[in-house]
């Protein structure tokens, strides 16, 4: 193989790497109804406005030091010995990763 | 100007400002609020004031802040409301006139509220800081604050709090695990009386209709703390303890509220924490007698007030069915399906008519609970809690 296919194949993998990290947007009209459950649903106990109830608040200063992947898995299999249950019946990992950019990124009220 | 030109002007002024006032009155319906009551609009902050004889709407109240689990106690006359938010809003709403007469965020986050067996205090539930401020019912000023500080040294949520005879208020700590009476005879200074070690993570507490038995429901562990105020002495008992019976429980997608937990004749009909039932539990040996399998899990189990029925609703992702029990056969004689999000159902004070909030549909239903016809609705803005002022004149409410 060329030197120039090389690099083009390698260019090709390394954006699809970039892609998949980057993990995609779920579609518009998903990203409304997480955005409600979020608020109305998650917020029962977190706040309509993430500020905490009787679970912690989820604000862009509580969640700064989280890793993604750690609030991810939190929203997907729960917190055993807490009320905070597992969501992966409804929510994909790629919804929660969604889910997690905007509560680190304070958008929830923007919407 | 003249001083005659000037009196005249200012008799004028006056005028036109007592014919203002009179018209505002004029707006003011003279009548009683037996039959009014509030419904929350928690994702706007509002209130809708609402009337249960014709069934219709008398205004909307702004500005009330973060309503998520907004709940409501009423004054010992009936006319203002006390409106707990959880951003710890605590505001006075005039029924009469819709005024918000006066609104304090007295709290970083709350969760509900009781008002003194006589009226004139009106204790607030917070997460943060975790404990109990209590407030003049008159003017919102407060005359006691009560750090939650369990034995275990560390700040708790309060959940459960309620009015108990003796001018008394009953709570418990959610993350140290007690019970706390507090005696407000001297509101400034109160007595405390804490029982510890009462069980895993209580999560709500209520008190039976003749403010006799506090209950806390437990959701750490299965089963509920009983405290008879009667016999403090004899201190908190477990009731139906392991009433799941080592089996796997499954994840709660929204805690069950214990304020509404039914009391029917010699039964009390209590959700289960994490099961699809609800539990029946004779209250005078305190042991279950029995369990009806339910829709889905179940948040509220309500009596109409006759005892006669129980309605129930239920969690996330089961939560557009109202199912309803008949208490003398113990089955489920009808289902309702309102629409998506059924949060909250209150019965008109005889239990003609209920009211179901149906927050994804924006609208509350009203159902005529012998034939289940529905008899009208009301839009409303994402509804949850429903709150009728006869609640005023009922223990624990």
């Amino acid at each position: 193989m060329p030197a120039r296919a090389t690099g083009v194949l390698a260019g090709a993998l390394a954006l699809a790497a970039a892609a998949v990290w980057a993990s995609p947007d779920p579609l518009p009209w998903r990203q409304d109804e997480l955005i409600y459950r979020l608020k109305q649903d998650c917020g029962s106990c977190h706040g309509l406005t993430m500020k905490g109830g009787l679970g912690p608040a989820l604000l862009p200063e509580t969640l700064a030091d989280k890793p993604d992947h750690a609030l991810v898995e939190v929203i997907l299999k729960g917190v055993p010995g807490t009320p905070m249950p597992p969501w992966d019946f409804e929510i994909s990992v790629m919804e929660a990763h969604w889910l997690v950019r905007q509560m680190k990124k304070g958008a929830i009220d923007d919407r | 100007m003249t001083v005659r030109a000037l009196r005249a002007g200012v008799a004028a002024l006056m005028l036109a400002g007592m014919m203002a006032q009179a018209a505002q009155a004029a707006e003011i319906v003279l009548r009683g609020t037996g039959d009014l009551g509030l419904v929350v609009e928690r994702a706007s902050g509002k209130v809708q004031i609402i009337e249960t004889t014709d069934r219709t709407s008398l205004r909307t109240i702004d500005g009330l802040g973060d309503l998520s689990h907004a709940s409501a106690v009423f004054s010992r006359d009936g006319r203002y409301a006390f409106l707990f938010g959880r951003d710890g809003g605590l505001s006075k709403i005039d029924l009469l006139t819709g005024a918000v007469v006066k609104r304090i965020l007295q709290a970083g986050n709350s969760i509900g509220g009781a008002i003194s067996q006589d009226g004139s205090l009106v204790a607030v539930s917070n997460y943060k800081p975790g404990g109990v401020k209590v407030f003049d019912a008159a003017t919102l000023r407060l005359v006691a604050d009560i750090p939650a500080i369990g034995a275990d040294g560390e700040r708790s949520k309060v959940v459960g709090l309620v009015d108990a005879p003796d001018q008394r208020f009953v709570f418990s700590l959610y993350d140290a695990g007690e019970i706390w009476i507090a005696d407000l005879s001297d509101p400034a200074a109160p007595a405390l009386r804490k029982f510890t070690g009462i069980g895993e993570q209580p999560y709500d507490g209520l008190i039976t209709p003749d403010g006799r038995y506090y209950l806390a429901g437990l959701f750490g562990e299965d089963g509920v703390a009983m405290l008879d105020l009667w016999r403090p002495e004899a201190g908190v008992r477990r009731i139906l303890d392991g009433y799941g019976r080592g089996e796997e429980k499954l994840p709660v997608y929204k805690m069950p509220h214990l304020e509404g937990w039914a009391e029917a004749g010699d039964l009390l009909f209590l959700p289960a924490v994490g099961r699809h039932e609800v539990l029946m539990v004779d209250r005078r040996s305190w042991t279950e007698v029995g369990r009806i399998p339910v829709h889905g899990q179940p948040v509220f189990a309500v009596a109409r007030p006759d005892g006669r029925q129980i309605w129930v609703n239920f969690a996330h992702p089961r939560n557009d069915v109202v199912q309803v029990i008949d208490v003398p056969t113990r089955r489920i004689v009808k289902e309702l399906r309102p629409g998506k999000a059924v949060l909250h159902m209150e019965f008109t004070p005889r239990g003609e008519q209920v009211w179901v909030s149906v927050r994804d549909a924006d609208r509350v239903d009203v159902y005529d609970t012998r034939s289940f016809e529905r008899l009208g609705e009301l839009p409303m803005a994402k509804p949850s809690g429903i709150f009728l002022a006869a609640r005023a004149h009922r223990i624990g409410l």
